[in-house]
């Protein structure tokens, strides 16, 4: 029965591995999600026919009850709500690593690594790692969607001595760690849950909104260290092969959004970025020219007469969830013969990945949709490029000014085409707190609103 | 960009992700010869923490491989889907909810079987509403 298990989670494993592959591309993507709920199903079916599960009602209960909200949740969701869905559901994973770990650590005979009292050293160290990963997902991801809801501010939480406290509690944890395996205590156990849930909340409060892509990626691979942490402790190579695939996936996203901004992962971690500091900075900023404020039937006008329109959409599409309105300009100006495509920042948006989804539940086409290295080059010929709430992924400080915060950073080259618009609600800088000097340029023309509505008049003047 | 570029990046794109896929299979043969030999030593920890670091390490790099291969327009998706495969950590749960009789590992083991399965069926179903939108031109 035990090889015949051990085979059916190797299966599984493949399964999960499979999931992973098919998001190579979009045509494989949906088989690769049926070999994800193929793997779990696998799993779970496996795992009740073991010899120590004897009784079921508890677990069919529990399955219908998460199930049921989890069908729900993911039936009702609006799309532009998907980061902090994703937020909600690491802290989930998180909150049920922290539970089975107890659960082992108080009946350690049921995974046959000891009895209570007196567990592997080994096991226990797995343990309470396993538990304190998943403690700070908990309590991180809760922070992070309660930022991405707006439930608090975005703004980064600074205090001082933040960071001595927060090294004070790492120290801690290992301390605890230790003396858990020394004394086999429960106190130990319990207090490692404690200090970890506090670690969890303050490591990601002082983190800023728009630095939320890097922060779910890592929330995200934490997720996937601690069941790996609890595959240990239970030696089970599904969960240990599961954890590391999740892990590492996470881990790959984070650095690819680190890279998107040029920063590294600690200063996103250590956070307080765009805050106090970098606004002052900006507001010092020297020379202004003049801002050229246009109307939505000046753009329509230019964008109908134009050969080619890239657009770049970055979080204010999202949150004035403006997508289905620019799918129908874009419609308008392919009747017209216009050559539309769709330039993606890497870190535009709240998650890795965000416009592409919304722009995709829009029924744009994935193939007009290009990712920044791909399209970059075409800004030099492309007659306009229309930036649809976003700013800093196209500001030219960034390869002009070492002084800037975001000097470095890879950014979209819409300056070089022929005419540049900027639907913006006001002047206001970016969330790095610099200024534009894309917006004094003569090339470019401000729309000034709601993006929604700005696109919606647009389009209505191209109809007229 | 011109057709004959795009055909070229593609045909090269596919050659990539055949060496890669290559690797992966490898990595996932090596994997599975070491699965057999857990049941015979589970006995003892010391010698499953060798095993399970063994299998912990090579998961990483087909992880890493695999990744790297997602294209970036599916990176949503992509945690979507990672985050409910690590609701796998259910099998725990299962085993904790398991046993006759009732007390405290049986009531964690039930919370951890319901939060684990709203993950699942929240986090396979919003990855596949997700990719459900992803369509060609003319699609």
């Amino acid at each position: 029965m035990e090889t015949l298990a051990a085979l059916l989670y190797l299966v599984a494993s493949v399964c999960f591995v499979m999931a992973l592959r098919g998001l190579s591309s979009p045509e494989t993507s949906r088989q690769g999600n049926i070999y994800g709920m193929v793997g779990m199903t696998i799993a779970i079916l496996t795992t009740l026919a073991l010899p120590i599960v004897q009784s079921y009602w508890m677990i069919v209960l529990g399955i219908a009850i998460g199930g049921g909200i989890g069908y729900v949740i993911a039936k009702k969701i609006e799309m532009t709500a998907l980061p902090q869905l994703v937020a909600a559901f690491h802290s989930l994973v998180g909150l049920a690593a922290v539970f089975v770990a107890l659960a082992a650590f108080y009946s350690p005979a049921a995974y046959g690594i000891g009895v209570p009292g007196a567990i592997a050293k080994g096991s226990l160290v797995e343990m309470a790692l396993g538990t304190a990963i998943g403690a700070i997902t908990f309590t991180g991801s809760i922070v992070a969607f309660a930022k991405l809801q707006g439930l608090v501010s975005g703004k980064p939480l600074v205090f001082p001595f933040q960071h001595h406290l927060n090294a004070g509690l790492g120290v801690l944890t290992i301390l605890l760690i230790l003396w858990l395996v020394q004394s086999n205590a429960s106190v130990a156990m319990w207090l490692i849950v404690i200090v970890a849930l506090a670690l969890g909340f303050l490591l990601i409060l002082p983190i800023g909104g728009a630095d939320m892509p890097v922060v779910i990626s890592m929330l995200n691979s934490y997720s996937g260290w601690a069941a790996a942490g609890i595959g240990f402790t239970l030696q089970n190579n599904l969960l240990i092969i599961t954890g590391a695939l999740v892990g590492s996936s996470g881990a790959i996203l984070s650095y690819i959004m680190c890279k998107g901004m040029n920063r590294s992962i600690f200063n996103v971690i250590l956070g307080g970025f765009g805050g106090e500091g970098a606004a002052a900075a900006a507001g010092g900023g020297g020379e202004r020219g003049t801002v050229k404020a246009g109307s939505p039937e000046d753009a329509a006008y230019i964008m109908k007469n134009a050969q080619s329109v890239i657009i770049v959409p970055g979080y204010g599409m999202a949150v004035a969830q403006a997508q289905h309105a620019l799918r129908e300009m874009a419609d308008h100006l392919k009747k017209e013969g216009v050559e539309v495509k769709y330039a993606i920042h890497p870190v535009a948006g709240r998650m890795p990945g965000h416009m592409n989804v919304l722009l995709a539940e829009a029924n744009v086409p994935y193939d007009e949709v290009f990712e920044l290295e791909d399209v970059n080059r075409d800004f030099g010929t492309a007659d306009v490029a229309f930036v649809i709430g976003a700013n800093d992924v196209t500001n030219p400080a960034a390869k002009t000014d070492p002084q800037s915060p975001i000097y470095g950073m890879p950014i979209l080259d819409v300056e070089k085409a022929k005419t540049v618009f900027f639907i913006k609600r006001s002047m206001a800088s970016g969330y790095a707190g610099v200024e534009n000097e894309l917006f004094f340029r003569p090339n470019t023309m401000m729309l000034f609103g709601d993006a929604k509505k700005v696109t919606e008049e647009v389009v209505k003047s191209m109809e007229a | 960009m011109d057709q004959t570029q795009l055909t070229a990046r593609l045909a090269e794109l596919k050659a990539n992700l055949a060496a890669l896929s290559q690797q992966a299979d490898a990595l996932a043969a090596q994997v599975a010869t070491q699965v057999p030999a857990v049941p015979a030593e589970a006995a003892g920890h010391g010698s499953f923490f060798i095993t399970g670091l063994t299998v912990f390490v090579l998961a990483c790099f087909v992880g890493y491989y695999v990744v790297w291969r997602v294209t970036p327009a599916l990176h949503s998706p992509l945690m979507a889907v990672t985050n409910a495969v690590s609701s796998v950590i259910i099998v725990g749960a299962l085993i904790a909810a398991g046993p006759a009789g009732f007390g405290f590992s049986k009531v964690m083991g039930f919370l951890a079987v319901i939060l684990a399965s709203v993950n699942i069926f929240g986090g396979f179903l919003v990855t596949q509403r997700m990719l459900s939108m992803f369509k060609k031109k003319g699609q």
